[in-house]
């Protein structure tokens, strides 16, 4: 299992190469940032030109790219259109986003599993339907909506906090926005596990587990649960890089300056060091989780194992 | 479980003439494979009748939405903008002015193509991947999974603006070809996982060590038991693509105007929340229902497949 | 047993995980101790805490063209002339006095005895300087074009050919005379040019712009009212009044909190819970309640700002003969007061000439000059289109840039077009996902069907709502309209020495375009603000930016 594991964490090299590459190509595929940069007027053909010089908009793709990689391997990710250097731009925005993403991914995966645990145990109850219920409603009502309805409410009309989140992103001022950026991936996690829960407590072995007079808290945490889980954490892992990269929406509600935003702020201005900065970042938080999950196969079900 | 040797996966097709209900329960028993099971078994299902009701009504009105509005949903007068429902208009009107009934109910082609085509390919090429991946392991395995990294982190903006763009207006079609471009990963992932548990079943060894094919193995053994958690995403995913077609084409890059959709309308809408819910109120609805009619259709589906509740 | 070591391999690799994150976690805690000395959000510390977008481009005067950099910029220089709040007039400020003889070479005498926050004195060098920097081609300022009337201005940025290197670092026109006088040589004749020197790229700069770049973009100096104490690229800026400001718009509070939002709803909820002072944007979403919601403290003022759509004049399907007629049946087919009242709610006035109201009756504006041109008449407009021809095709779409809020009234601006032709499929909007797409198009001239355009004033002259824009190869000509008539007129009203003889010319030049109507007038954008019950005097200026020096700052 260890040299599987190191065996993972190699092909990160060319995940890394292909992503970077990748997106470079499409950010490059948008278009002259420089004309934009004159707002509504036309480009001066002079400054313009002395700009595209320095960006090295005029050298082939493929040189501006091993420009770009060059400077990273010197701990230089570029410029934001706005001048700022992209490696400050990752370290303030990646520390609140994963803040937001740690409040957000535990409520899907505490909320979403005990919702989804209890509707598959008594399906066609109260609890089963009010799951169905929360579904439809996160699905058709747009994050922007829930958002602005909640500050509104909560944060102007009653004051119970501020409707903005501050300096530095403390925790507890995350939760709504949290609550927020969770509502669809909650839906998912409930309904998969209440589906995989309603499958499993007909399993076999469950009868056996109840046959031995084992307790039913141990039941069902130990048997029933962790076998159902699978499906689930494979959900979660693919979603902590979700939450992360498409809490656009969320971010902008509650004024937290975090990836979605800058990501948003690099296409919009065409800057391909920041978007493609901040997508290598993800992409590897992607990799990271897929690999912890499929590590947790093997400790949810014994029978699965790596070579 | 009923063992069939003979009856293969092609039987999907309900066998219409011996499945009639005045043949004796003991022969039918004989004939049946796993998914012969499951048509009999959803025919029982109310709830099978009531959704693909829903879902035929949502079709029907997507071909002939003339049939139950007759006012163009392009005929706009500004003069009635965000007016509340009223006798002659019963859902108001939106901000340019026009009938928001008339919207809605034009508004379920596009929509509707969008959500069935982008789920349909998403779940099509998300299983097939995911569940060669799971299957097979190895490089096959580390290949399609480090491709659905890199496509994972592919910004929808980005990806948005570049793919579509490329193509001048988006069509339905071209919609859909750019959800399910980004949309499969995440299935991939979700089949995947479930094939890893599944061939490491019993039965699954069982068939395996009778000398069952990897083809025979995968369609009916594997697959039938790793489709719930396929399905239970999928339905969720099918009113997630239609809303994100909205978002597609308030960044410029989705349906061509004068589209109609209801995502195109419930994102204009969510901006006056606070001026005039109920434009809100009907798309999302509308909405609601028909991600409530898959989801119990799925549910009622994935059911008929489960032998265990047999 | 399995299950165990598994176990232990997946904290391993959580680890290692954890690791790779680990740096930008510890410097957060930095971070935080950064953000809290620039919060200063008590209530009784008399500082105003105003919404803020992020500068688009470094904070350089030659180098600022968007608002929110000029916003700083505003409150941290003080140029030669500063444009009055109230009536936009220029005034002396930094000068003395501005004299000329022949309306080309002009003499500028700077007050004594001023100093930039960081204690270095304000001579005239400081300005030659500045104004050299900008204008060399070599330092890619974006309104080094502001510098193109001085004589030898072609020798530090030559334009005719994209690889031309400059044959000379200064601009032959400006001479510095002694530590407080220059002067200024023209290339010709320009009457009101001295006005114009209350935009932003004519500041003067410090020793340290050019001795210690870096510093001065990580914390800029100037010898305006206000001085930066703290600022944190993309989160906030701190600014104090400065000690050394002798002129005479001194601070009347205790400082500004300026606050970078990512969104204009959010600063309004923010605004409405008492944690934010100042809004010069309100959301259009929230405009119906928006007196409600404040207790009346909202202004609604009009702006230098006016909003049209260009047809591409370079396309023979819109500019050929006739078509003149289809042009002015579009505009005459647009409903703008209701249009500005259901979609702008108020917060835009149907355009009734091609400049602003901010300019007043004597600068040129004028509510009578585009007359029937610009007159709700659908009958009318049907009947010009058909006449000239129809539409080009039988249809017709606006393109816009989706990245910011277009689509509403271009929809309702086709929708009216549609309703006078009895086709509700004859325009349609066309969006393009970013405004740099937008402008590539545009720029490259592969715009086929009209576009939406806006211009925002320099300095409120009648000017500069003409020339850039119609003249023959004017600087924002968009649709590449050109009209011999219309250029010579402009060239003898910036000769004129007279103002109303020169506004007159203008005028005379206005007629003419909208009779070929290249750009339909839509409306005049006004300026906004909302405020917090905790500050008073809010006003806006004519380029609708608050006025910081005279918000006061309750009990």
């Amino acid at each position: 299992m260890g040299r599987y594991v190191i065996r993972r964490l190699l092909q990160m090299v060319p995940v890394f190469i292909g992503t970077t590459l990748l997106i470079f190509v499409m950010v490059y595929g948008l278009g002259d940032p420089v004309a934009a940069m004159f707002g509504d007027r036309t480009p001066d053909p002079a400054t313009a030109a002395q700009i595209r010089h320095d960006l090295h908009l005029n050298d082939p793709l493929i040189q501006q790219y091993w420009i770009y990689m060059s400077g990273i391997f010197h701990g230089d990710f570029g410029k934001a259109s706005t001048g700022q250097p992209v490696s400050e731009l990752l370290k303030s925005a990646y520390p609140v986003t994963l803040k937001l993403t740690i409040v957000a991914f535990v409520i899907e995966a505490v909320i979403g599993v005990a919702l989804g645990l209890f509707a598959g145990m008594r399906r066609g109850r109260f609890l089963d339907t009010g799951v169905l219920a929360i579904t439809l409603l996160v699905v058709s009502i747009p994050t922007f909506v829930t958002g602005y309805v909640l500050q509104y409410l909560v944060g102007v009309k009653w004051g119970i906090v501020k409707p903005s989140v501050g300096d530095g992103a403390p925790f507890n001022q995350l939760i709504m926005p949290g609550l927020v950026l969770a509502g669809v991936s909650l839906a998912y996690v409930a309904r998969l596990t209440r589906t995989s829960v309603a499958e499993n407590s007909r399993a076999d072995y469950l009868r056996t587990a109840v046959a031995k007079g084992l307790p039913r808290r141990r039941v069902i945490t130990n048997h029933m649960l962790r076998n159902s889980l699978i499906p689930v954490v494979t959900f979660l892992g693919t979603d902590i890089g979700n939450l992360m990269a498409g809490a656009l929406v969320t971010e902008r509600i509650f004024n937290i300056h975090g990836v979605g935003y800058q990501v948003y702020q690099g296409i919009v201005h065409n800057n391909p060091p920041t978007v493609v900065g901040f997508v290598t970042v993800l992409v590897i938080v992607f990799l990271v989780a897929n690999l912890l999950v499929d590590l947790l196969y093997a400790v949810l079900d014994p029978r699965i194992r790596y070579a | 479980m009923p063992e069939n040797t003979d009856a293969a996966i092609l039987d999907g097709v309900p066998p219409t003439t011996q499945d009639g209900t005045a043949l004796p329960q003991d022969t039918r028993d004989k004939a049946r494979s796993l998914w012969t099971d499951a048509w009999y078994d959803l025919r029982r299902n109310p709830v099978f009748y009531i959704s693909s009701l829903v879902i035929l009504f949502l079709v029907f009105i997507s071909i002939w939405p003339g049939a139950i509005a007759h006012t163009d949903p392009l005929q706009c007068d500004l003069i009635n903008s965000q007016n509340g429902p009223s006798g002659g208009h019963w859902f108001g009107f939106d901000q340019q002015g026009c009938d928001v009934y008339s919207r809605t109910v034009h508004g379920a082609r596009n929509s509707v193509e969008v959500g069935l085509l982008s789920t349909v390919g998403v779940a099509l090429l998300g299983s097939v991947l995911g569940g060669l991946a799971g299957y097979f392991g190895g490089w096959l395995d580390a290949i399609l999974s480090r491709v659905s990294d890199i496509f994972f982190g592919i910004p929808i903006l980005l990806g948005g603006v570049v793919f579509l763009s490329a193509f001048k207006g988006g069509s339905v079609s071209i919609v859909s070809t750019f959800i399910i471009l980004l949309g499969w990963p995440q299935l991939a992932r979700i089949a995947r996982g479930a094939v890893i548990t599944a061939k490491e079943q019993d039965y699954v060894l069982a068939a395996k060590a009778l000398g069952a094919g990897h083809g025979r193995l995968l369609l009916r053994h594997i697959a039938p038991n790793a489709l719930a958690p396929v399905i239970v995403w999928s339905t969720i995913a099918l009113g997630t693509f239609i809303s994100l077609e909205a978002t597609l084409s308030f960044l410029g890059v989705g349906l061509k105007p004068p589209a109609v959709s209801w995502g195109i309308d419930i994102s204009s809408a969510s901006e006056q929340i606070r001026n005039a819910p109920h434009m809100l109120l009907f798309p999302a609805g509308a909405l609601s229902i028909t991600v409530l009619a898959f989801i119990l259709l799925g549910d009622a589906v994935r059911d008929a497949l489960d032998p265990k509740l047999r | 047993m399995r299950g165990a070591k598994s176990a232990k391999w997946v904290v391993g690799a959580a680890v290692i995980a954890l690791a790779a994150t680990a740096c930008s976690s510890s410097d957060d805690s930095g971070d935080k101790d950064k953000g809290s000395s620039t919060k200063a959000s008590s209530s009784s510390d008399g500082i105003v805490r105003a919404w803020w977008g992020d500068p688009q481009n470094p904070l350089e005067p030659a180098n600022t063209n968007e608002v929110q950099g000029g916003k700083v910029l505003d409150m941290i220089f003080m140029n030669l002339k500063e444009y009055d709040p109230k009536t936009g007039k220029a005034m002396l400020e930094a000068a003395d006095s501005i004299t000329t003889t022949d309306q080309q070479n002009f003499t500028i005498k700077v007050k004594p005895d001023l100093k930039f926050s960081d204690g270095t004195p304000v001579t005239a060098k400081s300005f030659v300087d500045a104004w050299n920097y900008g204008a060399l081609v070599t330092n890619k300022q974006l309104n080094a074009y502001f510098f193109a009337d001085i004589d030898g201005y072609d020798a530090v940025h030559p334009s005719d050919d994209e690889n031309a290197k400059p044959t000379a670092q200064t601009m032959s026109g400006l001479k510095v005379v002694d530590d407080h006088t220059f002067t200024v040589k023209l290339k010709q004749k320009f009457s009101t040019w001295p006005d114009r020197l209350g935009y932003k790229a004519f500041a003067p700069l410090p020793t340290e712009f050019f001795t210690n770049h870096a510093a001065y973009l990580a914390k800029p100096i100037g010898d305006g009212p206000y001085m930066v104490e703290s600022y944190t690229k993309g989160t906030s800026m701190k600014l104090v009044p400065n000690p050394n400001y002798t002129g005479p718009s001194k601070p009347k509070n205790k400082g500004v909190l300026l606050k970078v939002y990512t969104s204009d709803e959010t600063a309004y909820a923010d605004l409405q819970s008492g944690n934010l002072d100042v809004l010069d944007t309100i959301p259009p979403a929230d405009l119906p309640h928006v007196k409600d919601d404040l207790d009346g403290r909202y202004l609604n003022q009009p702006a230098g700002i006016i909003q049209t759509f260009s047809f591409p004049m370079y396309e023979k399907a819109w500019s050929k003969p006739g078509m003149e007629k289809v042009r002015l049946g579009i505009s005459m087919a647009i409903d703008r007061k209701t249009i500005t009242d259901k979609i702008f709610q108020g917060t835009r006035t149907p355009a009734t000439d091609l400049t602003s109201p901010v300019l007043g009756a004597a600068g040129g504006f004028s509510t009578t000059l585009a007359g029937d041109a610009v007159t709700y008449d659908p009958i009318k407009a049907k009947q010009l289109i058909q006449e000239g021809g129809g539409l080009p095709g039988g249809h017709m779409t606006i393109g816009y840039n989706a990245d910011s809020p277009h689509k509403d009234w271009v929809d309702a601006v086709c929708n009216s077009i549609n309703n006078a032709l009895g086709d509700n499929k004859a325009c349609v909007g066309a969006p393009t996902g970013t405004f740099a797409d937008f402008r590539n198009q545009i720029t490259k001239q592969q715009m086929k069907q009209p576009f939406r355009s806006g211009w925002q004033m320099d300095y409120p002259l009648i000017d500069d709502f003409i020339t850039p824009l119609y003249a023959t190869g004017g600087s924002s000509n968009d649709s590449k309209y050109s009209n011999p008539q219309v250029d010579s007129l402009i060239n003898q009203a910036n000769a004129e020495g007279d103002t109303a003889k020169s506004v007159a010319l203008y005028q005379q030049a206005e007629k003419l375009i909208l009779n070929d109507m290249p750009i339909v007038p839509l409306w005049y954008q006004n300026g906004e603000a909302g405020w917090s019950a905790r500050v008073s005097n809010v006003t806006e200026n004519a380029f609708s930016v608050p006025v910081f020096t005279d918000i006061t700052v309750n009990g």
